[in-house]
């Protein structure tokens, strides 16, 4: 019996459990409240009766839905721990990795209806299994039930004319919303204290100094730690990029928003964004496959140009199959809809009586662009020009395929380089242990990346702030 | 239509003050037959309109009774609003500035205009009023446009308030001096006709009469048409006004008689404050 239970579909049930539940609460509170509103005239009821009822059905459904988290957190760790305790002693002396791959063989045997196979040991413990997991099962529910009755008592007797209901409601949703915006923020937290504490726990052994100003990096067969060469590897692509696209970008910003009709518009905007919606690892091969050959024959044809003319007696390109110039160049085009689609907006948020002023001076079009709107836009530009740049810094996909993997600090842009980014994804793939510098470093890496776009965005931000500012 | 332009110039020839009878004479602007449409919408119903040089020609009439979109007709920005379509002749010195081979842009460096709410450019004082002067190619040296920047500033009353701030943001100013300084700007370009659309509506009483001093001392050298909601300051700045309702022009003629004696009843209703 106690085995059957084992089966339970417990999410389908403890989801229609907490559904009833509500709507129980919700019914007997309201119910409950329009008795006293509808008979007593003279009494001044405080709250509509679907306020009490909301109040009720709050405090019936909120303790059960904790009980529903928590199995679903710790229900199945409780039952492994449990099998684990009266498992006989030779199970107890093995690895704890073994154990763990043994419950999961077991837990699966369990579930496919009892296991059918020879092995009794296996058999009885699998039918062990089973038995733990209805009873955690059978006292979820029980527990969720319990909560929930003792909830909606309390919360019955409070229901009263005088009774604050709405107040107490508006007050569980303000607490409902923040709890969802706390799990945002928290996750953030998180993410950057461990990003510190790892960082820190790299830094104890290499030392700070060394590894931001240090110029050889190769960690992956010696432990050398110097980030420099990275740094400068990332800047020069996202410089690369930003010269594309940061240009063609406003262009097409200022054609979108100044010059096209309608019709165009509707068309053109939506093209555009479809290239923010093309996956990077799409532009990466297309960096790979197609851009970085090219780059490399126009390098070679110009060093064999240099060396016939006699200019260089030595080929002046690296002329590599990876390179920065692919890299820089495909990332440009990526972010060309995040500069066009921000200074877009910001353009069209410039007052269209600043234009007529212009228009009404005499001013062409060109003109009024140049003298008036651009200007009034200039923030908000900048802004979309460093989102851009932040997004430029933090872009993996190309550059992991299309720059190359050779730490160096080189002015040729045909020559290959690495990212920050790339060296984060070659420390942590393949056979990793966390406690090694090499791995470490990773973190320390992505502390680096953090506080750089953090940076970026922060100015970002501000500067559209204050541009807000100047026009509401 | 006809009869009734004949009519306000035989009444505005009878008219007291010099300066009127200069504008009589010689209409600055002959409007004939302007209709415009917004899309399938018509907004402004066959008007002609003649607006004389040297005074002041105010349109007055209920919210969305075409006056603003008149005036625009006037410089042609209507241009600028991709639906809209004017139809019609506005002859100014003896050119239909309808015309398709009129270039907007040297008949905007012709016709000044200053809008409802005062929107400098957002670069320095002086910076505003050399606008129109560097992109006309008005002045030859430094020492040209600044004296070019000084006398429009003194004409729109500006100079003393800000002679020592030149170089600070045009959006610095209080409402009512932001707005002389637009005047000002449409000034350094040296216009002939001025048109103003609603030029006070934004500003409080005190720099409401700063502006209106100001409009009856541009009236001697510019023709001024002005767009306005109150018919106290048609009555005060304007010498001729015209009024219009549901994309129609009622009726015009001088100020006085359009205030004291209105032929028509629709205008007796509006100014006495029935409708509208």
């Amino acid at each position: 019996m106690i085995q059957q239970l084992g089966h339970l579909p417990m999410g389908w049930l403890l989801l229609a459990l907490l559904a009833m539940l509500a709507s129980g609460g919700f019914f007997v509170g309201r119910v409950q409240a329009e008795r006293f509103s509808g008979a007593t005239g003279s009494v001044r009821v405080h709250s509509r009766p679907n306020y009490h009822g909301y109040y009720v059905a709050m405090w019936t459904f909120v303790p059960a839905l904790v009980v529903a988290l928590a199995y679903a957190m710790l229900g199945e760790g409780i039952v492994r721990s449990l099998l684990a305790g009266e498992l006989p002693a030779n199970f107890q002396s093995m690895p704890s990795v073994e154990l763990d791959v043994y419950l999961d063989s077991i837990a699966r045997a369990a579930f496919d209806h009892g296991y059918g196979g020879a092995d009794r040991v296996f058999s009885a413990i699998a039918n062990r299994f089973l038995e733990l997991q209805g009873m955690v099962k059978a006292s979820a529910i029980g527990l969720a039930l319990i909560s929930a009755a003792c909830g909606f008592f309390l919360a019955r007797r409070k229901v009263a004319p005088s009774f604050r209901a709405r107040n107490r409601v508006e007050g569980g949703i303000e607490l409902f919303l923040f709890l969802c915006a706390g799990i945002a923020i928290a996750t953030t937290v998180g993410i950057v204290a461990s990003l510190l504490y790892e960082s820190l726990r790299f830094f104890s052994e290499i030392p700070f100094w060394d590894f931001l100003f240090g110029t050889r990096w190769n960690a992956q067969t010696s432990a050398e730690f110097g980030a420099l060469p990275l740094f400068y590897g990332t800047f020069m692509i996202a410089l690369i990029a930003m010269l594309i696209a940061a240009p063609v970008g406003l262009f097409a910003a200022i054609y979108l928003s100044e010059y096209a009709g309608p019709t165009v518009r509707a068309w053109v905007k939506p093209v555009l964004e479809v290239l923010a919606g093309i996956p990077t690892v799409v532009y990466g091969f297309f960096a790979l496959l197609v851009v970085a050959p090219a780059i490399r024959a126009v390098a070679v044809w110009i060093n064999m140009t240099l060396m016939s003319a006699g200019i260089t007696a030595e080929p002046l390109l690296a002329a590599q199959p990876t390179s920065a110039l692919a890299a820089g160049l495909v990332m440009g085009i990526m972010v060309i809809p995040f500069v066009s689609s921000l200074s877009d907006d910001v353009i069209n948020a410039v007052p269209q009586t600043l234009r007529d002023a212009a228009y009404a001076m005499g001013a062409t079009k060109s003109e009024t662009v140049k003298h008036v709107v651009l200007p009034a836009a200039l923030p908000g530009i900048i802004a979309s020009l460093l989102l851009a740049v932040s997004r430029a810094i933090g872009e993996t996909m190309i550059v992991v395929m299309a720059a190359g993997q050779r730490a160096r600090i080189s002015p040729d842009p045909t020559a290959d380089l690495t990212t920050i980014t790339v060296q984060i994804v070659a420390l942590l793939t393949g056979e990793t242990e966390f406690d090694s510098p090499k791995t470490l470093s990773a973190f320390a890496l992505g502390l680096v990346l953090f506080v750089i776009t953090l940076f970026f965005n922060l100015i970002a931000l501000r500067v559209v702030q204050k541009y807000r500012e100047k026009y509401d | 239509m006809e009869t009734t332009i004949t009519e306000s110039r035989e009444t505005l020839t009878a008219g007291t003050s010099m300066d009127e009878t200069r504008g009589l004479t010689y209409p600055r602007i002959e409007c004939k037959n302007i209709n415009v449409s917004y899309g399938d919408k018509q907004a402004i119903f066959d008007i002609s309109l003649p607006i004389p040089d040297r005074s002041v020609t105010a349109l007055i009439g209920p919210s969305g009774c075409g006056k603003s979109t008149f005036l625009r007709c006037l410089n042609r920005m209507n241009d600028t609003i991709e639906s809209c379509k004017v139809t019609g002749e506005i002859i100014m010195d003896g050119e239909n500035i309808n015309d398709p081979d009129i270039d907007p842009v040297l008949l905007r460096s012709r016709v000044g205009m200053v809008f409802q709410k005062p929107n400098p450019f957002p670069k320095s004082i002086f910076d505003n009023i050399a606008y129109g002067p560097r992109i006309h190619g008005l002045a030859e040296t430094r020492e040209d446009l600044d004296e070019m920047v000084e006398k429009s500033l003194r004409r729109a009353g500006l100079w003393e308030e800000v002679k020592d701030r030149l170089s600070s943001p045009g959006n610095s100013l209080s409402g009512g001096q932001q707005q002389r300084l637009c005047i000002a700007r449409a000034i350094a370009v040296r216009p002939e006709v001025i048109l103003m659309d609603e030029p006070c509506s934004a500003l409080d009483p005190v720099a409401t009469a700063r502006i209106e001093e100001l409009i009856d001392e541009l009236r001697k050298r510019y023709c001024i048409v002005i767009v306005t909601h109150s018919m106290q300051q048609a009555a005060r700045v304007s010498q001729r006004t015209a009024f219009f309702h549901l994309g129609e022009l009622v009726e015009m003629g001088e100020t006085d008689q359009i205030f004291t004696n209105p032929r028509e009843r629709r205008t007796e209703d509006y100014i006495t404050g029935r409708f509208g």
